[in-house]
């Protein structure tokens, strides 16, 4: 078995940077944006491109947690998961455009779930999705409007993204 | 989970877990749709051999809102009036493809019996056996205690340091028992009152401290306090004089009431009986947690099912399935 470091920290602080400016560009500014990130590591990354496209645009752009767990539709097929909180931003999503964010594009289900979610809170005038690395390998047709890095990947490989904030260490590493 | 019978046996770390989750399940309740869809094609029995309104109304709500598929059976009115066994209807229920069964019975250790009989595959959530445990009734107090203390705080923390004082009918309490146990693991001290006659005899065993006296126990000062419904249906001797005399030595009345420390809550599993345990100005003054234990119910509720049937089940249905 061998690991490859395919981005580093500094490589992911500058995806994040230009997925900010992706946001902010395609949005036509900060107006109606909200942050949606996906458990656990998509929270993290969402904090901080909430924190950049603040930053550019000197407005604040509210950042939340959503959680998908109880939408997935592989419930069944694992040992119980633990759901993690949601948290929506006082001012809601109905109108807004939501821009969900998570770390890993794979097959595409859990954004399936979170679209479910959505649709239990509210109704998003539009839902993007930013993602740091797309890996392929889709089971579904969903394509993310923002991506750090494309990683081509075999299908039995890992691809795991660290954050300093959650595992001490900022690296994106491949298993084979 | 496989099943969820007791708090006796119980860690720490599982109630946290259930508690928890609660917590996420609370928070869909407050959205815009609020069915989650997580249970689909699931189907929970509520299976009653004893009166009930709350628990099962609180069960089906709760199953209904993870849209599990439901069946409600009461013992009145069914085969159970004309002589059919737990084994029976239990292997009926099986053959109906019962996910997950919540039993109430009035025989102490009937939901032990059922989960490991080898009559069916389901989950087994106990929903109070005789006087033996009511564990779903615990968790919703213990989750009332901590969303009292701690608010938004609440996930991860246990109720280390609170004292919690149980009062009433201990005996035949299976509540006061699940929440001996359940509330003690947690870290909470706990105190029983009760007249002697009204106290088990094993308690010297139990990790509680014993009070016969309403008012000294209350004079510690404690975070919570639980009054327990006088159980007159369960009664077979005479264990106080007369109703007045209890009431007047250890209900909650306006004046224990106005006793008690700022910031502590008054419980009551419900039902109540107004003007015997329990006050009219107990059960309606803001200390009262009542209706929040009600509300809450549902989301503990919707929690042990969740942890009970949306995971990979690790049994041996799908070698039974096989055969």
């Amino acid at each position: 078995m061998s690991t490859r470091t395919v981005l580093h920290s500094a490589d992911i602080a500058r995806a994040l940077t230009r997925i900010s400016h992706e946001i902010l560009e395609s949005n036509k500014g900060p107006e109606d944006l909200v942050l949606l990130g996906i458990p656990t590591r998509g929270v993290t990354l969402a904090e901080r491109i909430g924190a950049l496209v603040s930053e550019f645009s000197g407005t604040a752009v509210p950042v939340g947690a959503l959680d998908v767990t109880m939408y997935r539709d592989d419930l069944h097929r694992n040992p119980t998961r633990t759901p993690r909180p949601t948290q929506i931003p006082p001012g809601g999503i109905d109108g807004r455009t939501v821009v969900l964010v998570d770390d890993v594009l794979f097959s595409g289900r859990s954004i399936r779930a979170a679209l479910d979610a959505l649709g239990d809170i509210g109704r998003p005038g539009a839902v993007r999705l930013a993602i740091l690395v797309d890996r392929g390998h889709r089971e579904l047709p969903i394509r993310p409007d923002f991506v750090g890095k494309n990683l081509p990947s075999a299908r039995d490989e890992r691809v795991n993204v660290r954050l300093a904030d959650v595992d001490g260490v900022e690296e994106v590493t491949i298993e084979s | 989970m496989r099943h969820l019978l007791d708090t006796k046996t119980l860690s720490r770390e599982e109630a946290l877990r259930i508690l928890d989750v609660a917590e996420d399940m609370r928070d869909t309740q407050s959205r815009e749709v609020r069915k989650l869809p997580t249970l689909r094609g699931k189907t929970v029995v509520n299976l009653f051999f004893e009166d009930s309104t709350r628990t099962r109304i609180s069960f089906e709500a709760a199953a209904k809102r993870l849209s599990a598929d439901v069946i409600n059976f009461s013992a009145k009115g069914s085969s159970v009036s004309k002589g059919e066994s737990l084994q029976d209807t239990a292997q009926t229920l099986q053959a109906m493809g019962a996910d997950a069964v919540v039993i109430r019975h009035g025989a102490s250790g009937a939901p032990h019996t059922l989960a490991t009989s080898g009559w069916i595959s389901a989950g087994v959530v106990n929903a109070g056996d005789g006087t033996h445990e009511h564990p779903t009734q615990a968790l919703l107090d213990a989750f009332t205690i901590r969303k009292r203390t701690f608010g938004d705080d609440s996930r991860g923390r246990d109720l280390d340091g609170l004292h919690v004082t149980i009062v009433g009918d201990v005996l035949h309490s299976r509540v006061a028992r699940s929440n001996v146990w359940l509330l003690t693991a947690l870290g909470a001290h706990v105190t029983l009152v009760a007249p002697p006659t009204l106290v088990p005899q094993d308690v010297s065993a139990w990790p509680v401290r014993i009070e016969y006296d309403l008012d000294a126990a209350l004079g510690a000062r404690p975070d919570a306090v639980m009054m327990l419904r006088i159980q007159l249906e369960r009664m077979s001797a005479a264990y106080f004089p007369t109703e007045r005399e209890y009431s007047r030595r250890w209900g909650l009345d306006a004046e224990r009431l106005a006793s008690l420390p700022a910031g502590s809550i008054v419980m009551h599993p419900g039902p109540m009986n107004r003007g015997l345990e329990i006050s009219a100005d107990a059960a309606d003054s803001p200390r009262s947690t009542v209706l929040e234990q009600v509300a809450n119910g549902v989301s503990v509720r919707m929690a042990a099912l969740y942890l009970l049937l949306a995971g990979e089940r690790t049994d041996t249905t799908a070698e039974e399935d096989a055969r």
